[in-house]
């Protein structure tokens, strides 16, 4: 998995930009903080007063950064900027398995992504708050798509996930309201990987997000923030060289007092 | 989860980049902040729209028809609606840089600042020079006069305001710019350029001002200084477009608490008996269901407001000529430049003010491969065929696809600063190529809401971020 095959030789790195969806108290950030402090705290950059949280993900062949921006609560009064889907490369739509409406909003914010985002985004529907249900806690994690472990290409782990889950009865008396079944078939209608998960106690969250990462096509990875996410266009300059700048260095480059001249 | 509270510190009406800027700060520093927008989109004024929102916008539709399917995918442009640039090493760079908002964006270099000289059919155009080498090189020049330009721009690099031995023997803090020009012995034509592309002035008016020489030299090391940076030119502009940059500020305020909502109208603004504002009543709109609008009051001690939210507390100080075209070429004479600010100044054309072109292209992700956007703009001189005003600029462009132009746009200021009521409006954005006019209102505004000095070096340090 993700963390393991610790290979000292340097893996290609890159930079993904993955955006959090659903409806308010589903647990979206539940989930990235689970997955950011998991065991993966040595890659930890730090979270107060960040643009948006980071955490590397390491395959096989590859690493993956995510940039993981949270709506910052824009969403409640429907007031995410066009800003937030642009060139999101993969997004997480939160749901909560003891909330049905939860998931209408969730199919709201899928159609929506459908709607703005890039053609090629990788979506992942995520039932979350399986502790609270009978098949969480204990055996969850095996329950629900173990096929990650396989470190196959994700589109697998994603039909593999709504397959088993499906056999799984939501057992009576548990507080789960949204059966596996409708939200799998859900996801199977529009190609979107399905998870059921925990972030309280951990259950399928690194396996939600090594998912994303092995879904997401090999072409449309940047080794930079920005090198070819807006790429479609940016053969604008004619002498060749990539006239994007980074402000971030401007302290360090010419502060000094006067003037150039 | 959908609540309002019952009061907040700060109400922010319109999501300008004045607005945006000032709500991402107010959030920072701990301030409670509820922000509005009567459209459902962000940017107010400085948004960056569609193409058949632009067609819609200006009224460039035959009934029946829909002119914007031949323009490709209608989501590939993001049209600015004020033609401005940011300077590299100007004070709004200095703002995104200072909260982080950098993070949010991706800058590139505008390719080339341009400079027209003489009129219609002789008319040349020529690269802005960047340094004093740059100005021997010039065929803006002279040889003689070269010299002098060289000396003029040499003394302005290492001007001091506090040694009086770099002042040239001049009263600098008092005397005009006639006066320094005449010290370096400067043809009209240089002052010309010196004054409008580099200085970026859009009148003569500067010239005879007592006192405004230090200002000049300020603007034309804030140019120099700019297009040393990156090289190309002074200017840098966002990926997507203007409408970014408020989205920007929009996020840092969220993030810090910051509470957005789109599509609601201020139904009314409440004021105490001593005529302080004291809150607003509003409804927020539903984009498919009339009848689920949501109605709610709320409490405020302070509104910050774009001009169109008070239009009984503001004054119109001119009025602004645009017209937005969209080309299928670069402009000629400009080699091949994928974006460019090119000036024609007033002198050349007979003109009061300046004609501005700022033309942006695919590179900038703000439209389709081979098109190019061209924002021909100037302060309106006459009381009618505004079109004519802009037409050497139009000559510039050659073949125009498509143009987007309305009647004069009107700059609003405030009549009052806001102490009396504690509603504090920003002004519109003026003529200016660039941002530097609107980081002074936001710092105005700033000190005028918040009643201290806006600080934004250091200012994310020890803040604490807001809690889901």
């Amino acid at each position: 998995m993700s963390e393991s095959a610790s290979a000292n030789a340097p893996k290609p790195s890159s930079s993904v930009k993955l955006v959090l969806l659903g409806e308010a108290a589903v647990g979206k950030s539940s989930l990235v903080l689970r997955f950011v402090n998991n065991d993966f705290q040595e890659n930890k950059e730090p979270t107060i007063g960040a643009a948006f949280l980071t955490q590397k993900c390491t395959l096989p062949t590859r690493t993956i950064k995510f940039e993981i921006w949270d709506t910052a609560g824009q969403e409640r009064f429907a007031s995410l900027a066009p800003m937030y889907y642009r060139n999101a490369q993969a997004a997480l739509v939160v749901y909560d398995v003891t909330k049905p409406s939860s998931l209408t909003k969730a199919k709201h914010w899928v159609a929506e992504l459908q709607r703005q985002a890039s053609p090629g985004i990788v979506i992942a529907l995520v039932g979350n708050k399986l502790d609270l249900t009978n098949d969480g806690g204990d055996a969850a994690g095996a329950s629900v798509a173990p096929q990650v472990e396989s470190e196959s290409a994700g589109q697998d782990g994603e039909e593999g996930a709504g397959e088993e889950a499906e056999g799984q009865l939501p057992a009576s008396g548990d507080a789960r309201k949204v059966s596996t079944r409708e939200a799998s078939t859900y996801a199977d209608e529009e190609g979107l990987l399905f998870f059921e998960t925990s972030a309280k106690i951990g259950t399928n969250v690194v396996e939600v997000f090594t998912a994303i990462a092995n879904a997401i096509p090999e072409s449309s990875l940047k080794t930079g923030r920005g090198a070819a996410g807006a790429g479609q266009t940016a053969l604008g300059s004619r002498s060749g060289e990539d006239s994007r700048v980074n402000l971030g260095d401007r302290n360090t480059a010419t502060a000094k007092e006067g003037c150039a001249c | 989860m959908d609540e309002i509270a019952p009061e907040y510190d700060v109400v922010v009406l319109g999501t300008g980049l004045t607005e945006c800027v000032l709500s991402g700060v107010l959030s920072v520093k701990g301030n409670k902040v509820l922000h509005i927008d009567r459209n459902d989109h962000y940017g107010g004024e400085a948004a960056s729209v569609n193409i058949e929102t632009l067609f819609k916008k200006y009224g460039n539709v035959p009934a029946g028809e829909e002119p914007w399917k031949k323009y490709g995918r209608v989501n590939d442009w993001n049209i600015d609606l004020v033609p401005k640039l940011l300077m590299a090493n100007g004070e709004l760079t200095n703002i995104l840089v200072s909260t982080d908002v950098t993070r949010y964006l991706e800058f590139k270099q505008i390719a080339g600042s341009y400079v027209q000289q003489g009129k219609a059919a002789k008319a040349t155009v020529a690269k802005v020079p960047s340094d004093a080498g740059e100005a021997l090189r010039s065929s803006l020049m002279g040889l003689f006069e070269k010299r002098r330009a060289k000396k003029f721009l040499e003394w302005v690099g290492e001007f001091n305001k506090e040694n009086p031995a770099s002042h040239q023997g001049l009263n600098i803090g008092s005397c005009t710019m006639k006066e320094v020009y005449d010290k370096f012995g400067l043809e009209d034509n240089t002052r010309d350029f010196v004054g409008h592309s580099m200085a970026l002035y859009p009148s003569d008016e500067y010239i005879n001002k007592p006192g405004a020489a230090i200002e000049t030299i300020d603007r034309i090391r804030l140019y120099v200084n700019s297009m040393a940076r990156y090289g190309k030119s002074p200017y840098i502009y966002p990926l997507y477009g203007l409408g970014e940059l408020p989205q920007g500020f929009a996020r840092l305020s969220a993030i810090y608490g910051g509470t957005y909502m789109l599509n609601t109208d201020i139904d009314e603004v409440l004021y105490d008996e001593s005529g302080k504002v004291s809150g607003i009543k509003a409804t927020m709109k539903d984009r498919d269901d009339q009848a689920a609008a949501m109605k709610f009051e709320t409490k405020t001690k302070k509104i910050i407001a774009d001009p169109s939210y008070f239009p009984n507390k503001v004054k119109v100080t001119g009025y602004l000529l645009k017209a937005i075209c969209i080309l299928k070429h670069p402009i000629d004479k400009t080699d091949s430049s994928d974006s460019l600010q090119l000036i024609i100044p007033q002198s050349q054309i007979g003109r009061k003010h300046d004609i501005y072109i700022a033309m942006v292209s695919s590179a900038h992700n703000v439209c389709p491969k081979g098109y190019y956007i061209a924002i021909v703009s100037t302060i309106a001189e006459n009381d009618a065929n505004h079109h004519l005003e802009l037409e050497p600029g139009f000559e510039r462009l050659g073949a125009i696809e498509e143009k987007f132009m309305g009647p004069p746009i009107p700059i609003y200021e405030p009549l009052e600063s806001g102490e009396k009521d504690n509603v504090f409006i920003s002004k519109s954005y003026d003529s200016t190529s660039h941002f530097e006019t609107t980081t002074y209102d936001i710092r105005d505004l700033y000190q005028r809401a918040a009643g201290e000095e806006l600080k934004v070096e250091g200012l994310r340090e020890g803040q604490s971020l807001a809690q889901e």
